[in-house]
């Protein structure tokens, strides 16, 4: 039969390092030693995140959450919660100096870091299945809207909410309902933008594979609100498990009369289809996405007229994102008013981000606005991985810039991501430590705005190239001092006069690297020098003759080859043949290889 | 289906919403739900479901078991998940849970009652929806 | 009406009018480049931009409309800055060959990288290696030296509605090409030329056939040919523009002078031919409106055709309308003909000995002058080489021609004299107000007392009028640019459809803005306010001709009465008109 108790101590590497190793054998000494061995189990978990209160100890069924919990602790956690039933309240995670013994799960602020509004049901429902989303509440928000509200009302309640567009720049989304709405014309359209681009970011094709009725709802109630009958969803071609999903969903709200003529006998209409992308960028610009809709080439026209006024066939069109229709559905059913006690005073609500790069606990997060970086990065990601040095986050994708640590306790909003030279963007988040060079960053992220400038507009079309170019001689070690005043010039230029913002930000990660870490590029321009060994052809291998025990592990490893030496001597790296790709470096066990 | 009127989209949720609450009330129902978005199912989790399958039927555990999908957990370090929810135990979310684990999984949480040493992540939120 | 600034300069506009538009009236020109009056904005070059207020952004000026209370600033050190780096980066991708460019001297990117004095390239050139197409034999595609403004391409889908050029490729790979990435020649295109006249650098530019010229006019000995050359209604009124004359100056009687300098043994004028096809077309609808379109005369509406990009979109895109097209040669031709027959015979010279040349508004000439056997109706290829206005002035430059201050001359008789119709030709409107002048003497026996229609005339895209000829209604359509003709065409398409009578009896549609006096072979710059001026240059050499109908020209009636029998005549069929054969879009 099953434990009385189950104590879950956490395995991550943050807590390891506190000991918590040691506190997993103290426990399991402790319940031997009291008797309660089959009472209860013992297991280590993945991190919790919260590392710099770790170790963690969650203990079961009670749910009691313990923090900083050293090895002495296991004693007493044994006796009293498994032997007697009883918290250790001491070691209770505390908000301030009050201890509260009857803290519930949801009172403690650690799980408040995450809050799930846009992600409510994505690992919860079935998304295949339509009852399931029904169940927690799913389409009140429509019955809301098409029985107690005027399209008015709803314009209204948006902007109590404080809702704003989840795809960039932030822009009021009641004000873009209540323009496309009062824009003359009988007919309009709803579009939703899920052509989510970024490299790192995949927030909208988990929520429409966790959940896509929330955002079916949402479309139908922007189309009873600016007076369309017709949406269209603009996907990735690549997204193969959303778009199923998404056809599946759109089949059953058809199915339940959600979706078609006369929805739930209101006398209102509405139908939704699906439109793939073929996966350009810049397509997720809004005019480009709606030329593409529209079946011409996919680049941005100038704005005004904005969407609203004349946007998908010239009509007034509203565009938002995946994420920012799914805030919608939770708004109308739950009220503004809730809605808008989340977030800060400028941006409320959540916002999700996709973590990755060099996080412990990559993953899709959600958070309310105004968490810090600090908290998302270290607390909910469990921090950098192999304990390595943060050196910068990107934020925005190859639109942002990067944050350094300097600016990690800057509480997250609109605002504050655009002063720190970077932006909201659809939530990329990519995490960056000491390994990772600068210029290579920068290269990368030209690089993409190279492949993926339409080749409209001459800033953009000429500027990432000529950037591209200068980024990769000066990771070469060819730059020159006046390289970088040529990076800042164009980079200006591009920012100032491209059209859209693809190519108004596709500086943003070299000015943003440039105005934090002058001193690595002109490393690789002065000494020839890339601290991170990430520019390989500034990067030497040699091996330390008096660390070298002869092994020939690297001889083996290299592919070349290019290590020569003695069984048991010390080995050479023939520099005229070595091609850098690093794996001698791995491969040594007693780090006798140096990378310089 | 014939298409709902409001009456019958009220009715509806109400019967699935009690459905749902008279499981976890009961406790009758084991519940195995597989974190099937893009990243689990590249993770292998299409292969984990069906081993779990194949292992719910070698261990002989009857009908009482509904194996289910859903879309991410969020935790896509440690795709694929399982969340398991079985009545007795802590509702739990098992991480790293390849087609090999599934069958561990099935066999300690399952039949023996003890949880996956190494396996267990958190739950990274409270849920917004009142039960 | 909007009330705003533009550096301190209170401006006051209609609502919508652009920053750009707006900074002309209080004279401020913001320098740009890929925005063209014609045009829709495409806000490619990021040239014209402004800023507003103390606002740190940059909008640009094209595209943006004026708003009530604006600030705008044209020009800080910002601003400035941040054009010439933009030019510095388009210069990067265009080569360094302007010397031997065809727009050297009238290349909108030269003049812009002189006036923001660039002396250095600052950035290195990212040029492309792309193939020439020429297979058109009217217009030359470099796209090398192409910007991607975009003009062509909005001037191809927008203005013509032809859809012959697009954007294949993206980012630095973007490239201006043939739809389908064929062979300009094997696509839709009808070589207007209005994507040469458009372009602001020398990537799409008229097939240069000056040397053949050069070539039989300086010929000596035996093999000498007699060198003939007519030129076209619209050239007198723009050729002066090359000269520095404003639009619309006529300069009749200064280039039959110029053309009997570069060596032309006899001078005619296409405005005589214009008569001519007045004659044959007139005739010819006449029969048709007369019986209501029922007889083998064919059906109604009757359709000019004397627009070969025009002839070449029909045969195109409404095959189906083929026997509504005027069946009569257009003027080019007809002149070409009777120059190797008729005034071959009567000067006693070898048609073979006769090389003939026309000067023309107009790429598509250079296709129309070999477009099918019609067109070789002497026996000899009737017109051997087609120059454009533009090809001309260069060979006036060359020849160190002082055109401004030539003596008068005058053309050569019979070929030469026209009346007042033949020289509306050249404008929207000219053909079918010519055509209605002659109908009426056809129809009634009767000259007109006051001949102007001026309900055809006009920049107006598409243009109706009825006509009263003795109790009966004639309904006509006049259509110019491309772009406006399918609203025309399907509306008779859908009557014939639903079997109702037709809308119009006779339409007449010219491929480019304003006629051919906004031919794509004219001298670059064409605003609608040139255009405008063209035109009234048109009117007046009209109003001071001594004939205004194409039947009174005696020396019509004198090749009717020599040669040609009558209009309509068998002889006027074998060599006056030709036929039309539907294609395909695409040749493959």
């Amino acid at each position: 039969m099953a434990y009385k108790n189950y104590i879950l101590v956490c395995g991550g590497t943050g807590c390891e390092s506190s000991k918590s190793d040691e506190l997993f054998k103290a426990l399991h000494q402790q319940a031997e030693a009291q008797g309660v061995k089959n009472d209860v189990q013992i297991v280590k978990t993945g991190c919790f995140g919260f590392c710099e209160k770790g170790p963690i100890v969650k203990v079961l069924p009670q749910e009691s959450f313990y923090v900083e919990v050293k090895p002495e602790d296991a004693k007493e956690i044994v006796a009293e919660q498994v032997v007697k039933g009883r918290e250790v309240k001491r070691l209770l995670y505390r908000k301030g100096e009050k201890a509260d013994s009857n803290v519930k799960i949801e009172d403690i602020e650690f799980y408040q870091k995450q809050f799930r509004v846009v992600l409510r049901n994505c690992g919860v429902i079935n998304p295949e299945n339509i009852d399931e989303y029904i169940a927690r509440e799913g389409y009140t928000g429509l019955e809301r809207a098409l029985f107690k509200m005027k399209p008015d009302d709803i314009v209204n309640e948006l902007k109590v909410s404080g809702l704003r567009g989840r795809g960039g720049a932030g822009f009021p989304t009641w004000l873009k309902w209540d323009l496309t709405k009062k824009a003359p014309g009988d007919v309009k359209y709803v579009v939703c933008n899920a052509d989510e681009g970024d490299p790192g970011a995949y927030m909208n094709r988990s929520t429409i594979e966790g959940d896509p009725h929330s955002l079916i709802e949402a479309m139908i109630i922007c189309g009873y609100t600016i007076g369309a009958r017709q949406g269209y969803i603009y996907i990735r071609a690549e997204y193969p498990l959303a778009i199923e999903r998404l056809k599946i969903a759109i089949r059953q709200a058809k199915e339940y009369g959600l979706l078609g003529t006369n929805i739930l006998g209101s006398g209102f209409d509405f139908d939704l289809e699906i439109r793939l992308g073929a996966g350009a960028f810049v397509c997720g610009e809004e005019t480009a996405l709606l030329r593409s809709l529209e079946g011409n080439r996919g680049m941005p026209v100038p704005k005004p007229p904005f969407p609203a006024i004349s946007g998908l066939w010239k009509k007034p069109t509203v565009i938002n994102n995946v994420e920012t229709y799914v805030n919608i559905s939770v708004i109308m059913s739950k009220g503004a008013q809730w809605y808008a006690k989340i977030g800060t005073e400028k941006s409320r609500g959540t916002k999700t981000f996709a973590l990755t790069g060099k996080i412990q606990n990559s993953g899709l997060v959600e958070v309310p606005m105004g968490t810090t970086l600090r908290e998302i990065i270290f607390d909910i990601g469990g921090g950098i991985r192999g304990g390595k040095k943060f050196k910068g986050v990107q934020t925005g994708g190859p639109s942002g810039g990067i944050i350094t640590a300097e600016s990690l306790d800057q509480p997250i909003s609109y605002e504050s991501l655009t002063a720190l030279g970077s932006m909201m963007g659809s939530g990329g988040m990519i995490i960056m430590d000491e390994d990772d060079c600068v210029v290579d960053i920068a290269k990368f992220y030209m690089a993409f705005c190279v492949d993926e400038s339409c080749g409209k507009c001459a800033p953009c079309r000429i500027g990432t190239n000529q950037m591209h170019a200068i980024l990769d001689k000066i990771s070469k070690g060819q730059g020159t001092e006046d390289d970088l005043a040529k990076l800042e010039k164009i980079g200006k230029a591009m920012t100032k006069a491209s059209l859209c913002m693809l190519g108004g930000s596709a500086a943003n990660p070299t000015l943003s690297t440039l105005r934090h870490f002058r001193e690595e590029y002109l490393e690789h321009i002065r000494d020839h020098k890339c601290r991170a060994g990430k520019c390989k052809d500034l990067v030497v291998y040699e091996i330390d003759a008096a660390k070298c025990i002869g092994c020939g592990l690297c001889a083996r490893k290299c592919p070349v080859p290019c290590i020569a030496g003695e069984k048991k001597q010390p080995h050479v790296i023939d520099q005229a043949r070595c091609i850098k790709c690093g794996e001698c470096y791995k491969a040594c066990k007693f780090g006798a290889v140096i990378k310089k | 289906m014939a298409k709902m009127t409001l009456e019958q989209l009220r009715k509806l949720r109400e019967e699935k919403r009690q459905e749902l609450s008279r499981r976890e009330v009961e406790g009758k129902e084991i519940q195995l739900i597989v974190g099937m978005g893009t990243c689990g199912i590249a993770a292998g989790a299409k292969q984990t479901f069906d081993a779990i399958v194949d292992a719910v039927k070698e261990f002989g555990l009857g009908e009482e078991i509904v194996i289910r999908q859903t879309g991410c957990m969020g935790l896509c370090y440690v795709e694929p998940t399982v969340e398991v929810v079985a009545p007795g135990m802590p509702a739990v979310i098992y991480g790293k849970m390849t087609s090999d684990t599934a069958r561990d999984l099935v066999r300690k949480h399952l039949v023996e009652h003890k949880l996956l040493d190494s396996h267990i992540y958190d739950r990274p939120a409270v849920d917004i929806i009142k039960k | 009406m909007v009330n705003a600034k533009i550096n301190g300069i209170p401006v006051q506009v209609a609502e919508g009018t652009t920053v750009l538009e707006a900074a002309l009236k209080v004279d401020v020109k913001i320098p740009k480049l890929c925005h063209n009056d014609d045009l829709e904005p495409w806000a490619a070059c990021g040239i014209c931009v402004v800023k507003n207020g103390t606002n740190p952004k940059m909008i640009r000026s094209c595209c943006t409309p004026l708003e009530e209370g604006m600030a705008i600033v044209t020009n800080d050190a910002e601003l400035v800055q941040t054009r010439k780096t933009v030019i510095e980066l388009i210069l990067s991708t265009h080569p360094d060959d302007c010397l031997a460019c065809p727009r050297n001297q009238e290349c909108e990117l030269q003049r812009l990288a002189a006036e923001f004095g660039i002396r250095e390239q600052p950035f290195p050139k990212r040029l492309r290696d792309l193939p020439l197409d020429d297979s058109t034999g009217s217009l030359i595609l470099n796209p090398e030296k192409c910007i991607r403004c975009g003009r062509c391409v909005k001037v191809c889908q927008e203005m013509q509605n032809v859809w012959a050029i697009e954007f294949l490729g993206r980012g630095e790979k973007t490239r201006i090409a043939p739809a389908a990435d064929v062979k300009l020649g094997e696509g839709p295109c009808i070589k207007c030329g209005q994507c040469s006249a458009h372009c602001p650098v020398g990537a799409i530019y008229e097939n240069d056939q000056t040397g053949p010229v050069w070539e039989a006019l300086m010929k000596e000995g035996a093999d000498a040919k007699t060198c003939v050359v007519q030129i076209a209604p619209a050239v007198r009124v723009a050729l002066g523009e090359a000269f520095g004359l404003p639009p619309g100056t006529n300069l009749t009687k200064k280039i039959y002078t110029a053309l009997r300098r570069l060596g032309f043994d006899m001078i005619f004028d296409t405005n005589f031919a214009a008569d001519l096809t007045i004659m044959e077309e007139g005739t010819e609808f006449v029969r048709r409106f007369v019986d209501g379109g029922k007889s083998e005369g064919g059906p109604l509406p009757l359709i000019t055709s004397c627009c070969p990009a025009w002839v070449d979109y029909l045969e195109k895109y409404y095959g189906d309308m083929i026997p509504n097209f005027s069946t009569a040669k257009s003027p080019q031709q007809m002149m070409g003909t009777m120059i190797k027959t008729y005034w071959a015979e009567k000067a006693k010279i070898d048609p073979a000995k006769i090389f003939s040349v026309s000067i023309m508004p107009c790429t598509a000439k250079k296709f129309e002058n070999h477009r099918n056997d019609t067109m070789y109706a002497s026996g000899f290829q009737d017109v051997d080489v087609s120059l454009t206005t533009r090809e001309l002035a260069r060979m006036i430059k060359q020849a160190g021609i002082d055109l401004l201050n030539l003596p008068d001359g005058e053309s050569d008789s019979p070929l030469g004299p026209y009346s007042g119709a033949g020289v509306i030709f050249g404008a929207t409107g000219g053909v079918m107000e010519a055509a209605l002048r002659t109908a009426y003497n056809l129809i009634t026996g009767e000259d007109l007392k006051d001949v102007n229609f001026t309900g055809v005339r006009g920049i107006s895209g598409i243009k109706e009028a009825s006509v009263h000829i003795k109790g009966t209604e004639v309904r006509v359509a006049v259509a110019h640019q491309m772009g406006n003709i399918a609203q025309v065409l399907d509306m008779v398409r859908k009557a014939k459809a639903e079997g109702k009578e037709t809308p119009w009896h006779f339409i007449e549609v010219m491929a480019c803005r304003g006629g051919c006096i906004g031919g794509g072979g004219q001298p670059y710059g064409a605003t609608d306010e040139v255009r405008k001026q063209r035109i009234r240059g048109i009117y007046d050499d009209d109003e001071k001709s001594e004939y205004r109908c194409s039947h009174q020209n005696p020396l019509i009636k004198q090749v009717y009465a020599e040669f040609l029998e009558k209009p309509g005549s068998h002889k006027a069929h074998e060599l006056l008109h030709t036929h039309y054969t539907a294609r395909d879009l695409y040749l493959k």
